[in-house]
């Protein structure tokens, strides 16, 4: 189950697919992020989102795991552009450039 | 025999196949074996994701004495009447049954960093490939006169850590008589979690105006000014607590005395209590600087920021509030997190020959209860840059609150459930 999990992600970097699926924002230059430095980075985000983006029940900070690819990167890049008003994450996702964010929404979208 | 201390046997004869056995691991080849010592927020976490980064295949040792873990954060919360210790509580039992991990209830009295062997008070010795320290922090009480003899008699608290203390505060803030003094002195940063004092101050005055209104809560900061979210916390104090809270800076506490409850400072006056809460300076957990591992001003230990190894040590990784900080990094539980999630990852490529994550990135929220029922938050995000060899905030990330709400304490109280399981489920 996990090793599928990566099997998805690595062929989506490897196919590109990922890099289309960032919208309006520009990509950074650099190679495709390695799947330890994607799970890492991940990491990063389990400690309001929960591991692997799964919540406790109830939870008032949202789940994200699971979430749509797109719908993921657009988010982020509302966040960024503070287009949908937020409390955090308008200040947390600008640490975080397109290319981490396609990365991480390619992560979240294979995480059930 | 209990099944713990035959566990701790077969541990201390180094027989890895009699434990799988014992606690039906699968039994699959053996990378290494990961000691952790210490089961808050750094160590949990360095458990748990030991476990996750190495696809199950490191024996991982998690050495606690404790019987459960007991959060931190929050328990100001506690102080302020808002929470019982049972809600900050969370069993090892996932880290256990979920994880693979083996809990030990024990504790570490020496490290042979030479031989790779702990020794352990039960009288165990256990040999390890890697070893994970978050030994926390602990109170200077020597550098206080008077201090060490307020704490042994309970008379003056400091609760730096959550657990018997925070309960007995709490009691010493109820049995207070309306029209008391509550005074909490802070030490000169650094210290755990920047904003907590403050919370601390604003918690115990949101009790106060509802139940003894003619109290007095007494901030004495040795710092220059409030040192995390000033702003945000000065406007609470001034809309909500006005002339209940009083905030004085300068005030380097000198000395206690236990008997009249009064506190001296090295140019102010002599400051009289009804309840005394000193937050003493802290430093490395014992573990940390009887180990000479904290060396930093004698006070923090110093580690390689990739991969949280220790810089006097090889093999010995240290996370959480023990570490000399990168700067503008704050000593949180939710960085433990962080720092425990890179050492994991470091550990992990390390032992099966996989290069390191050259990019590590951290991120930290940390929210703070303002009234009992407005928070506030600051963040930040940190990436390595491997020509300082240090963490740096990224510019134009992170950040403060735009006014305290009660969104921010509802996203604090789930921050708080979401990390323990983070770390523990």
């Amino acid at each position: 189950m996990i090793r599928g999990t990566w099997l998805v992600v690595v062929a989506l970097l490897c196919a590109g697919i990922v890099r289309n699926a960032c919208g309006e924002d520009e990509l950074d230059a650099g190679p495709p992020l390695s799947v330890q430095a994607v799970r890492a980075l991940a990491a990063s985000c389990a400690g309001c989102h929960g591991t692997n983006g799964h919540v406790v029940e109830g939870s008032k900070v949202p789940g994200i795991a699971g979430l749509s690819r797109d719908y993921f990167a657009a988010q982020m890049s509302a966040y960024r552009s503070g287009t949908i008003p937020s409390t955090v994450m308008q200040q947390i996702a600008k640490g975080y450039d397109a290319r981490e964010t396609a990365a991480l929404g390619a992560y979240f979208a294979a995480q059930r | 025999m209990q099944r713990r201390e035959l566990l701790g046997s077969l541990l201390a004869g180094g027989s890895l196949a009699a434990i799988g056995a014992c606690t039906s691991l699968p039994s699959r080849p053996k990378a290494g074996r990961v000691i952790v010592v210490g089961g808050g927020y750094g160590g949990a976490t360095a458990a748990k994701y030991l476990r996750l980064f190495s696809d199950q295949t490191l024996d991982v040792v998690l050495i606690e004495p404790q019987p459960a873990f007991i959060s931190s954060p929050l328990s100001n919360r506690v102080i302020g009447g808002q929470m019982q210790l049972s809600q900050l509580t969370v069993s090892y039992d996932g880290l256990r049954h979920e994880h693979g991990v083996h809990v030990l209830r024990d504790r570490v009295t020496a490290i042979a960093v030479d031989r790779q062997v702990v020794s352990l008070a039960s009288g165990k010795i256990l040999h390890y490939d890697k070893l994970v320290l978050s030994p926390g922090i602990e109170p200077m009480l020597d550098t206080i006169p008077g201090l060490a003899e307020g704490q042994a008699s309970g008379r003056i608290l400091q609760a730096w850590s959550a657990g018997s203390e925070t309960v007995a505060l709490r009691r010493q803030l109820q049995a207070m008589p309306d029209g008391g003094v509550f005074v909490i002195t802070i030490p000169e940063s650094p210290y755990r979690c920047p904003p907590a004092p403050y919370e601390r101050a604003s918690l115990v005055a949101a009790y106060c105006k509802q139940f003894k209104p003619r109290s007095k809560v007494l901030v004495l900061d040795a710092n220059q000014d409030v040192i995390a979210m000033g702003a945000l916390f000065k406007k609470a104090w001034s809309e909500l607590y006005a002339g209940l809270l009083e905030y004085r800076n300068h005030y380097v506490l000198t000395g206690v005395d236990a008997g009249s409850l009064t506190a001296h400072f090295d140019v102010a006056d002599d400051v009289r209590a009804d309840v005394l809460n000193v937050m003493a300076p802290v430093r490395a957990g014992r573990l940390a600087v009887e180990s000479g591992l904290a060396t930093i001003n004698e006070r923090w230990c110093e580690v390689d920021f990739l991969t949280f190894e220790s810089t006097l040590a090889a093999n010995v990784h240290i996370v959480g509030d023990s570490i000399h900080a990168a700067p503008a990094m704050p000593k949180s539980g939710f960085m433990a997190n962080a720092h425990a999630k890179v050492a994991a990852a470091a550990i992990a490529a390390q032992l099966s020959g996989q290069s390191l994550n050259a990019e590590p990135k951290l991120a930290n929220t940390c929210y703070s209860f303002v009234s009992q029922s407005e928070a506030i938050h600051s963040a930040a995000v940190y990436r390595y840059v491997s020509d300082a060899k240090t963490f740096k905030p990224i510019q134009g990330a992170g950040g403060v609150s735009q006014a305290r709400s009660t969104l921010e304490a509802q996203y604090a109280d789930a921050w708080a459930h979401n990390i323990w399981a983070d770390m523990l489920a």
